[in-house]
């Protein structure tokens, strides 16, 4: 019965979502209407086929088992995502150097493959490992079985969905042109469905845990739901032209406008990025390490501190703009107490592995975990340090946000995933270990070496844009212009393009690795950390 | 959960909960840390005290130092002007001749010059004023409204085909084709004779038969040689400058519905005194008469 009333759903859905193509206002809101009933169609289909019309079976699945299936497929989608959004990162890595390479085609334009980049790799790869991970830990922290039946099933698929709606809105030219919440209004209002969605499964299972206390890994996912909610719902609150269209106009304008997305976009970092990817670390380290947890007083005060700091300091992206003073000011007085709160995760994470240091040599998926922390650390002392007015002066506007961005992105979030993937993927299809630590080994210096040629090529470049912009001979004139300041980029570019290569190639080894651990294979291989005496 | 038990590695207390094996030390808060962070706190809370921070009804809290952002600009850029303002009162004063004549003072308005052409001119002229297809080079002598000092100072000033300004520089030359003027065949004719006049090879005998057309059509603004005349921005057509190509085919199209280039009326938008810097620059490019 119960599938007879979903099927009723999707089909009401379908057939309201085919209307919405029909009797769209353009063409773009038609072709995500079309994708939308497509996309309840397979789920009619998908359940149709699924559905048993006979009464006396019986129930398959117990209710206590844990609900793998989702995980699994969350890896699945985290290294499809991933992949794909570090070849468009590449891609545009290279029209920067190269602009050619935009190929004078609308839809390989930079201006519409840098948010598809920049989603695919914070909100398809981030937020499919956030989802993964946050379904295993809250499930084997608390004992119990994800809440709501198979509801996480619909917060997987339908997170694809919004994934693919905002892709192809992107490639096709809708966007609402705020950084890192580009979708249209008719995307934002499913993911506040999808999302509302996993805070429930989430929420039911610490509910019905089995577990007196709540641990850690779990305070930091569910900061990163609701807050990450909250800043959804908020920065895209708009106006649509219509209802059968994609434009839509922002509640906010002017400065109010630019501080709502910045409060939105700084805390998408802090909460997404840095919170969410902390409850991954806060599981995953210890239980590689072996090892307890360095301080659980530590995380109780960086954990409270470090969300009380983080949502004041969304100013700081706006440091000498028509933001007033006072707003930048406490923008940046809160960055600065922001760093210690952020070093607290990395204390707990390196400070875990007291006692196990030796496995470093043997175990590249520590190894991993490590620099991922190391960078963590790095790139929070560079936040708060570059959220100093002074600092800020030179450093805003040029490269050097992109490469700090990146020192986090790669460094932390890709690293610290990758870590937790290489633990998850063995667990998750019941083999007795991956296809190869060998590789994993490669993939960790390809990501390293990578990410260091990436974040110092963007330094020295970002440095030397700032020092250009700000140059003035000894009359007190401006010595250059602009477009030379471009010009002057361009070897750095090139250099950053090669970084990025080398992280993708990383990712490509880990989806081998991946897919051979699934087949079951093992590689014959050395083992590592053991020094093979030459004969 | 288990009890409280003792890590054998560190030898600290764990704090007697256990998830999924993960259990957790007692540790206290690292000193440095904990330290740091008061620091930060303490140092955060200065800050706000000395800049503005707090947001009150009509205004926020000044900060004890009394610094504003607008206020920071306003005194760079009076400090910029005042260390400036013996060669800007110069400039502005004097004429562009008597600038030129001042070699202190040419330095200066050329260094200026060249900052605000850096900003405003390499968009269309290039960073080296090389200009590009239908931009003029500016380091040669070949100019379509006049090289010398004043000429070159009222093109910048009025632009070249700016409606709004009734001094600008305008010249209208005829399509030739789209008003039906020529036939196609006399255009093909006519261009074979100018490319002769820059010396080019060209079909001789429809060379012969286009200096005819052009005596006819073209010689009143180009002249009789094809020297072109600065008065009314008709360019030379003798030299191998072209500011839209100079193979049959481009002085077919150019001849048959010409490009029309325009360029910015400055005076609106630069104070007078970088107008004239820019003059200077320009004019030392090179090409200057």
């Amino acid at each position: 019965m119960i599938s007879l009333g979903k099927m009723a759903i999707y089909g009401v859905v379908f057939v309201l979502a085919l209307l919405a193509a029909a009797k769209a206002h353009d063409s773009l809101f038609a072709v995500s209407a079309i994708i939308f009933a497509l996309a309840s169609a397979i789920a009619i289909i998908v359940t149709a086929r699924r559905t048993s019309f006979s009464t006396n079976v019986a129930q398959a699945v117990s209710g206590d088992e844990y609900l793998d299936g989702v995980v699994r497929a969350g890896m699945i989608a985290t290294m499809f995502w991933g992949i794909t959004g570090f070849l468009v990162g590449v891609t545009i890595a290279s029209q920067l150097a190269f602009p050619a390479l935009n190929l004078e085609w609308a839809f390989t334009n930079f201006g519409r493959l840098r948010p598809l980049h920049t989603s695919a790799v914070v909100f398809a790869f981030g937020g499919n490992a956030l989802i993964a991970t946050s379904f295993y830990v809250v499930q084997r922290t608390n004992g119990v079985r994800l809440a709501f039946g198979n509801l996480a099933w619909f917060v997987f698929w339908g997170y694809q969905l919004f994934i693919v709606l905002a892709a192809t809105g992107y490639l096709m030219g809708v966007t609402q042109s705020r950084e890192y919440a580009e979708p249209e209004w008719f995307v934002d209002i499913w993911l506040t469905i999808v999302w509302v969605a996993y805070l429930l499964v989430f929420l039911g299972t610490l509910y019905k845990r089995k577990e007196p206390h709540i641990y850690v890994a779990n305070w930091f996912y569910l900061s990163f739901i609701v807050t990450i909610a909250m800043l959804h719902i908020v920065n895209n609150m708009a106006v649509p032209v219509s209802f059968l269209g994609s434009k839509s106009y922002s509640l906010f304008s002017g400065v109010q406008d630019a501080l709502t997305q910045w409060w939105y976009g700084h805390n998408a970092v802090g909460f997404f990025l840095t919170a969410g990817f902390l409850g991954m670390m806060y599981y995953f380290v210890p239980k590689q390490a072996n090892r307890p947890v360095y301080s659980y007083r530590l995380s109780i005060i960086h954990f409270w501190s470090l969300i009380f700091m983080y949502i004041w300091a969304g100013p700081h992206h706006l440091h000498y703009t028509a933001l007033p003073d006072w707003a930048q000011t406490l923008g940046a007085a809160f960055s600065i107490m922001l760093w210690m709160p952020s070093w607290g995760g990395m204390i707990n994470g390196l400070m875990t592995l007291s006692g196990a240091w030796d496995k470093l040599r043997t175990d590249p998926i520590i190894r991993m975990m490590v620099i991922a922390v190391a960078f963590y650390g790095m790139s929070t002392f560079e936040g708060p340090m570059m959220a100093i007015k002074a600092v800020n002066s030179l450093s805003h506007y040029t490269d050097w946000t992109i490469g700090h961005v990146h020192s986090g992105a790669l460094g932390w979030v890709g690293m610290i995933t990758f870590g937790s993937m290489y633990y998850l993927i063995p667990k998750l299809w019941n083999r007795d270990g991956l296809y190869s630590l060998r590789l994993v080994n490669w993939h960790f210096w390809l990501a390293t070496l990578g990410i260091v040629v990436y974040a110092s090529s963007m330094w020295v470049s970002g440095i030397m844009q700032g020092l250009m912009w700000r140059e003035y001979d000894a009359q007190g004139f401006l010595v250059y212009s602009f477009a030379e300041s471009v010009a002057a980029m361009h070897p750095f570019y090139v250099i950053r393009a090669i970084g990025g290569t080398m992280y993708l190639a990383g990712g490509l080894i880990m989806a081998w690795n991946f897919y051979q651990t699934v087949k079951g294979n093992k590689r014959n291989e050395a083992p590592m950390g053991v020094v093979v005496k030459a004969a | 959960m288990s009890k409280k038990d003792i890590d054998e590695v560190t030898g600290v207390e764990t704090t007697g909960h256990e998830w999924d094996g993960i259990k957790e030390l007692n540790n206290p808060l690292p000193r440095w840390w904990l330290w740091t962070m008061y620091l930060c706190i303490i140092w955060a809370i200065g800050y706000m005290i000395a800049y503005p921070s707090i947001p009150l009804i009509n205004a926020s809290t000044p900060g004890l130092l009394g610094q504003t952002s607008r206020g920071d600009v306003a005194i760079e850029i009076a400090a910029a002007k005042e260390s400036q303002k013996v060669f800007r009162d110069q400039i502005a004063a004097k004429s562009l001749v008597d600038i030129r004549k001042d070699e202190k003072l040419f330095q200066f308005a050329r260094s200026g010059g060249k900052a605000a052409f850096a900003v405003n001119c390499i968009q269309c002229h290039g960073s080296g004023a090389q200009g590009g297809a239908g931009y003029p080079n500016l380091n040669d002598d070949d100019w379509l409204w006049g090289g010398d000092l004043e000429a070159i100072y009222t093109t910048i000033q009025h632009g070249i085909r700016v409606e709004a300004d009734d001094d600008t520089r305008t010249s209208d030359m005829p399509a030739f084709a789209g008003d039906e003027i020529l036939e196609k065949e006399q255009i093909v004719q006519v261009a074979a004779f100018v490319g002769s006049l820059s010396k080019q090879e060209v079909d001789a005998e429809a060379a012969k038969k286009g200096a005819a057309v052009y005596e006819e059509n073209c010689a009143s603004c180009h002249g009789e040689k094809g020297k072109g005349n600065k008065e009314f921005g008709a360019p030379n057509l003798a030299d191998a400058i072209s500011l839209y190509g100079d193979k049959q085919a481009d002085i077919i199209r150019q001849v048959s519905k010409p490009k029309h280039g325009e360029m910015p009326a400055w005076v609106s938008r630069l104070d007078d005194i970088t107008i004239k810097q820019l003059a200077i620059y320009v004019h030392a490019l090179g090409g200057g008469e």
